[in-house]
């Protein structure tokens, strides 16, 4: 559906600074009817990537194609009737406070000179579809957040677009109303089947609704992937930090002062084994533990949900020589379970 | 206290500066506000930048609201002449108002709009609005509360300009004061004027601010 090929952008120099290159060697694939998410920190480059898609942001280089239109191409013309089918949401709303909140969903549909009557029943559904019905004649400066949130979906549909895009859409809402909204979103993906972009700097939005989801740090996109396979391994230090407050991959800080990344005397090997639901772990471990004559010290366990489907990561300290503890790891691979090495377990009374 | 004859001087004073005002504003915002409207879209990082043509008229606008407005009454006499055929009476102090109106209400204008959020911009691009949608169904109606208040004080302000045309003859309340109340030495008559344009420039700030606050729906009580 959106497809970005080797993109860059950089912002020239302001007054006697230097220019900012914003994105780098952006490659990105997005899928029909996919939720996928971008998260990165503050100036990772998240909101220049997302504004490239309907060229808000024209890039330096590089190739943006929508629906198989490729954007950068453009006439200003072609690309206001493509902007049609390309919705978008913000963080502050971005609502016309003179309008009521009929007149603000209606506000594409009279961009694009549909007549009066016409409006009135396609803006109908819409309201209705965002509970906001009885808000109708309501100004914005009337509304809390989250209404204000839902006035800017039912905009951004009004025309039916193909894609949704989405600035950080909840980050003004409290933790309640951005789990409403969050299902709201998941909920327009399901039933109209549209292909939503969403950027956020919370990973908690990532883990609720995303399919996919790319990671950015300095204008690059520095990993991506499925939702479920980026929880469960994340490669690059930047994605472990998100990660790790919200799956908590960690051990306690208590054992964390007996880990010593090298082999010791009298240490023993720390494993991290995860795992995912369909597998079932108690019976392969004690398995091992028996086959093996290896005892495992379980240290710390924890099963998470990633867009529905359990997680579960067990740290365990393996009680035995070096060779069991090799043929245990390599039966869990075989098991298809994720094992790592974390360190070696200093005897606590060193 | 004022005998008959003053009272209808007053009055036709009064109708005098009004008229002065009125048409004078309504010209004025004729001008000002689509000049005030590209001043905004063409500055830099706006919707339509075009530096050299916001700096022409920057210039210009400067060039008027600098000049200290008896001066340019006198100033642009001839030009004065050329439009009302006159250069004293009511319908000739109607030139240099006007002439001081524009610009005023253009600048004005162009804050008011300035002060839009430029994510209110942003979002209508999005939808694909073209530059000119933008304007009439973004930036006007989110900056008519600004705007009416900008307005009014035009207003209020030509009130007391259309005083100031009455020392070089242009008739209205400050025509009446200067020949009555100050050459005839009436206070008075002098003391009616000031009161008469102190109920005037109240009424016209609370109409303006009662506008200004229907229009207005940022700030509804929830
Ligand atoms: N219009 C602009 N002009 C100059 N620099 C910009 C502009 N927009 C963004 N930047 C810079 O580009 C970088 C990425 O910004 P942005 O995409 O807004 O990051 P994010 O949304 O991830 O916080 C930042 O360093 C920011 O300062
Ligand atoms: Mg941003």
């Amino acid at each position: 559906m959106i497809t970005l090929t080797n993109l860059q952008k950089t912002f020239p120099a302001r007054g006697s600074g230097v220019p900012v290159q914003a994105l780098a060697d952006i490659d990105l694939t997005i899928g029909r009817g996919e939720i996928f998410g971008i998260i990165g920190r503050s100036g990772a480059g998240k909101s220049t990537l997302l504004r490239t898609i309907n060229l808000l942001e024209k890039p330096t280089t590089g190739s943006v194609r929508v629906d198989d239109v490729e954007m950068t191409a453009l006439s200003a013309a072609e690309l206001r009737q493509a902007r049609h089918s390309i919705g978008m949401i913000f963080q502050h709303f971005n609502l016309l406070s003179s309008r009521t909140v009929f007149d603000n969903v209606a506000l594409p549909l009279e961009l694009a000179g549909m007549p009066k009557a016409e409006i009135k029943t396609a803006v109908e559904p819409l309201l209705d579809l965002v509970g906001l019905a009885e808000k109708r004649d309501r100004y914005p400066a009337e509304l809390s957040g989250g209404q204000k949130q839902r006035v800017g979906i039912a905009r951004a549909l009004a025309s039916k677009p193909k894609v949704l895009l989405s600035d950080e859409a909840t980050s003004a809402l409290d933790p309640e109303t951005t789990t409403q909204i969050l299902h709201l979103l998941a909920d327009i993906n399901r039933r109209l089947g549209l292909t939503i972009v969403l950027i956020t700097h919370e990973i908690a939005v990532i883990k609720e609704i995303c399919h996919k989801v790319a990671v950015m740090e300095g204008g690059r996109i520095i990993e991506q992937g499925p939702v479920f396979d980026i929880f469960a391994h994340p490669s690059h230090p930047t994605t472990r930090s998100f990660v790790d407050p919200v799956i908590n991959r960690g051990i306690p800080d208590s054992l964390k002062d007996r880990l010593s990344p090298t082999p010791q005397p009298g240490a023993n090997p720390v494993l991290r084994i995860t795992f995912t639901g369909e597998k079932a772990t108690s019976p392969v471990i004690s398995a091992i533990s028996r086959k093996l004559n290896l005892d495992l010290n379980i240290w710390h366990g924890q099963i998470d949900e990633i867009q529905g489907a359990p997680f579960g990561t067990l740290v365990v300290e393996a009680l035995g020589d070096s060779t069991s503890v090799e043929a245990a790891v390599s039966l869990l691979k075989v098991n298809h379970l994720g094992v790592e090495v974390l360190g070696h377990a200093v005897p606590a009374n060193h | 206290m004022l005998s008959p004859q003053i009272i209808d001087l007053l009055i036709k004073g009064l109708i005098d500066t009004l008229h002065m005002v009125a048409v004078s504003g309504a010209i004025g915002t004729l001008i000002g506000l689509p000049l005030g409207v590209l001043l905004a879209v063409t500055g830099r990082g706006e919707l339509l930048q075009n530096l050299v043509f916001n700096r022409i008229i920057g210039a210009v606008v400067n060039m008027t609201r600098s000049t200290p407005f008896i001066i340019l009454v006198v100033a642009i006499i001839p030009f004065t002449r050329l439009v009302a055929g006159t250069s004293i009476g009511t319908s000739a102090a109607i030139v240099p108002l006007t002439v001081a109106a524009a610009p005023f209400i253009a600048r004005v204008v162009e804050n008011a709009i300035r002060e839009v959020d430029r994510g209110l911009i942003e979002a209508a691009q999005a939808m694909g609005a073209t530059p000119f949608q933008i304007v009439r169904k973004v930036l006007l109606p989110e900056a008519l509360p600004a705007i009416a208040m900008g307005l009014t004080l035009s207003a209020v302000s030509l009130i007391g300009y259309s005083a100031m045309v009455g020392a070089v003859g242009g008739g209205g309340l400050g025509d009446l004061g200067i020949r009555y109340g100050y050459q005839r030495f009436l206070p008075e008559v002098m003391l009616a004027v000031v009161v008469v344009l102190i109920v005037l420039v109240q009424v016209v700030q609370s109409t303006g601010d009662w506008i200004a606050r229907r229009v207005n729906k940022r700030n509804l009580k929830v």
